[in-house]
């Protein structure tokens, strides 16, 4: 009988590449300049100056906003105590209901707000929308659900709100923080004045047309653009009861000296040089995968980033081959392209400071590792990289970098890997990777960081509390701990 | 073999996770497509399977859609040992192979003697390739020498044919236990690993490739020898192969992506694989009638 041919192709010759796949902007539209929103509208501000917001991949300009001046930060401040005294009124469950509200409408709007919050502030959208956007929603769907229950909650001390709080976000997770201090804060009976961060203000503008969209009583948000001026306005108005910062530990301390015998309450969540604490039993493919995460995940623009890497000696060599082979997998470029891993730097002056810690690195003496990786010509990029032969005294595994960098270094015995892991002015998160159980708590018990993770790492969930020891601040943010900053109890 | 690293289930079902999530989109799907096709293993193993079948079967392996040469042929029809030959006459010279289950195929539940004689007689009416099951009776009760020595036999007893053993992952239980038997197994001599027969369910999944996958990129560091990986059972959507191959080229890379080291055993995804390269070049969905049902 007659055999047909086996029958080749011209693909068969080529090499496999992800063709780019970018999430449609179409149905997302950013207004050419904004105001401010107070007193449950957007209003024309008082102060004549305006900065551009900027897309960090690509270096143009996607809006203009408001540097807030005092007379603005006066009037939300003004509408902020207005709508406290009924909006600590209207009953909890009313709150409540507002507050599922807002959670149903974020998810709507999931797909807009993650375009806005990568173009904005150049993580990829993988993450937006994965992690941000989700989890914002969850946050105010989880305290929500405490709003009616705070006598439960807390009994026996009648849990009352504190008044108007003053809140100053970071430009790492813009949404997810703004979630972090709005939720509870609403929740428990309080009326807010936020800043977002300058390089990142856009998806606070957005959430502005959510509360209105929510109907949310006027006043009860106010959201007031601008930088580190509006900023310290905000925290030091005399009718502001309550502040609550995330950021940078240097501000973070301007504002504590700049509250004290004043009498506000303060919560602070600062700055972190975590170490992710690898032993020799752990499962190492799990392993590399959290290192990653933990130092990668954002262009590892997170305060709780695993920023040290702790080795176990004698599983050294495996590990970094591993890791340094996975680094060359990692996926950089246009934040908007669904399968990009490493986005763009925020901004210009965090890509200098980036640079600088690394160069400074190298001049110490640590040994330096990037991929083979192309950058595009226009924004600011920087390369996942890593460092070995880094000493304990080295301003790299000293000083929070807050980008894709990670200094490895290692260890022998479990007791040293806690010395090294502690030995640090901060203290706000640590990794253990262990398959032994009984490592795990005997670890937990010893880190002195507000969240340790055991074979997984960066993991966040509403009902978790979060915050610091020593330098990275104090307070806690998630679970029935974050409503304690924002209630009075007697 | 109790000393064999662990895998941690969360992250290899969350890295799994993370890596279907990859869209692979136009000129990159076509060419995964295309990939999907020359790395498939067309597989029929019924009991009702006939001449009749197979001959159908060798006909759609090596023209896949008749009347377009754009379209490749599949890598090798897979089925059971006596069928072995009338596929072996059907495929002639096309250069598709013949893939031959064996060693009491589902259970491996039957006597070694039995084992290494079906294996000789698949190679002897024309296999080039031999499905093996591993003995999970012996894997699960800790009888690792007894898996090993029976893979060794074979191995021997299939000359130059090449030898893919067959984990039955889901029987195993556990990915610490797929990880272990990956090992033995390479250690033993399988030129492939796979997944399932197809008969066990949950058959392939993700995350126990990924798991099977990372074992292999260990073994190839140790050792300098390549094993190839075949994941089987449960994947009849393009999208589903797709995935399969985004695991494969993050996780051992672009030198896996070829027939040699990587196949996909399936029976009714080649259909699927053929609509959507219609899909992709047209912009259309075609009806199911304009690809023939073998």
């Amino acid at each position: 009988m007659a055999i047909a041919k086996r029958s080749r192709t011209e693909l068969a010759t080529q090499r496999f590449e992800y063709a780019p796949a970018p999430e449609s902007t179409d149905h997302v539209k950013i207004e050419k300049r904004y105001d401010l929103f107070i007193g449950g509208r957007m209003v024309k501000a008082h102060s004549q100056k305006r900065f551009p917001t900027i897309n960090p991949s690509n270096e143009e300009k996607l809006s203009e906003v408001v540097e807030a001046d005092e007379v603005d930060v006066d009037r939300a401040v003004k509408a902020a105590s207005k709508a406290f005294d009924s909006w600590s009124r209207i009953g909890a469950s009313r709150r409540a209901r507002y507050l599922f509200r807002i959670s149903r409408i974020l998810q709507e709007r999931a797909r807009e707000l993650a375009v806005v919050e990568t173009m904005d502030g150049g993580k990829p959208i993988k993450e937006s929308r994965d992690v941000d956007i989700p989890l914002s929603a969850a946050h105010f769907f989880y305290y929500a659900g405490w709003a009616d229950k705070l006598e439960w909650a807390f009994p026996n001390v009648k849990p009352r709100p504190i008044g108007v709080a003053g809140q100053v976000i970071p430009w790492n997770f813009p949404l997810l923080m703004l979630a972090w201090k709005i939720a509870p804060a609403l929740a428990a009976g309080n009326t807010v004045v936020l800043k977002p961060a300058e390089t990142t203000p856009l998806s606070a503008l957005l959430f502005a047309d959510i509360c209105m969209q929510a109907e949310l009583p006027d006043g009860v948000v106010n959201i007031l653009t601008g930088a580190g001026k509006t900023g310290s306005l905000v925290v030091s108005h005399p009718a502001v009861r309550k502040v609550a910062f995330t950021g940078s530990t240097e501000v973070g301390k301007l504002i504590q000296r700049s509250l004290a015998g004043t009498g506000k309450r303060l919560t602070l969540e600062l700055g972190g040089k975590a170490a992710n604490i690898v032993f020799e039993d752990a499962p190492l493919d799990a392993a590399v995968e959290g290192i990653v995460n933990g130092i990668y995940f954002n262009q590892g623009h997170v305060c709780c980033a695993g920023s040290r890497l702790l080795v176990q000696e004698s599983i050294f060599e495996p590990l970094l081959e591993k890791l340094k082979i996975r680094l060359g997998t990692l996926r950089l470029g246009d934040p908007l392209d669904k399968n990009t891993d490493i986005g763009a730097i925020n901004s210009k002056a965090q890509l200098e400071k980036i640079a600088g810690l690394v160069e400074s690195g190298v001049e110490e003496g640590a040994e330096l590792f990037q991929p083979e990786c192309k950058l595009p010509e226009r924004g600011y990029w920087f390369p996942p990289t890593l460092f070995t032969n880094v000493s304990q005294s080295y301003r790299i595994a000293r000083e929070e970098i807050f980008g894709p960098v990670l200094s490895v270094l290692t260890f022998r015995t479990p007791d040293e890997a806690v010395e090294k892991a502690n030995n640090t002015p901060y203290g706000l998160s640590a990794g253990v990777w262990t398959d032994k159980g009984s490592r795990i708590l005997w670890m937990a018990e010893r880190m002195r960081a507000g969240v340790v993770w055991a074979n997984t790492f960066n993991r966040f969930d509403p009902t978790s509390p979060f915050g610091g020891y020593k330098e990275s601040g104090y307070g806690r943010e998630g679970g029935l701990h974050g409503l304690l900053p924002y209630l009075e109890l007697s | 073999m109790r000393g064999v690293r662990s895998v941690d289930q969360v992250g290899a079902e969350e890295r799994a996770a993370s890596l279907a999530k990859r869209s692979i989109k136009k000129a990159s799907k076509l060419w995964a497509l295309d990939l999907a096709i020359r790395c498939m293993d067309l597989t029929t193993l019924e009991g009702m399977d006939t001449p009749g079948k197979i001959a159908a079967l060798c006909a759609k392996g090596i023209r896949p859609k008749p009347g377009d040469p754009t379209i490749p042929s599949v890598a090798a029809i897979c089925i059971y040992p006596a069928r072995v030959a009338d596929a072996r006459e059907h495929l002639g010279s096309s250069g598709v192979r013949v893939a031959s289950v064996a060693t009491a195929f589902p259970s491996g539940q039957s006597f070694l003697s039995l084992k290494i004689d079906e294996t000789q007689q698949a190679v002897a009416a024309g296999a080039d390739e031999v499905d093996m099951v591993i003995d999970r009776g012996a894997f699960l009760s800790g009888d690792y020498q007894k898996v090993y020595d029976e893979i060794v036999a074979i191995k021997e007893a299939c000359g130059d044919a090449h030898l893919k053993v067959i984990l039955e992952t889901g029987e195993l239980g556990t990915y610490d236990s797929v990880r272990r038997a990956s090992i033995l197994a390479m250690a033993a001599g399988a030129d492939f690993i796979k997944t399932s027969t197809g008969k066990v369910q949950p058959a392939a999944t993700l995350p126990v490739s990924l798991v099977m996958m990372e074992a292999i990129r260990d073994f190839v560091r140790e050792t300098g020898r390549p094993v190839g990986f075949k994941p089987a059972g449960g994947i009849r959507t393009s999208k589903q192969a797709i995935a399969y191959l985004v695991v494969l080229y993050e996780t051992l890379g672009p030198e896996w992506m070829t027939p040699e080291r990587f196949r996909l055993g399936a029976s009714s995804l080649l259909n699927d694989v053929l609509m959507q390269i219609e899909k992709e070049r047209s912009g259309a969905y075609q009806s199911m009638d304009y690809f023939t049902i073998d």
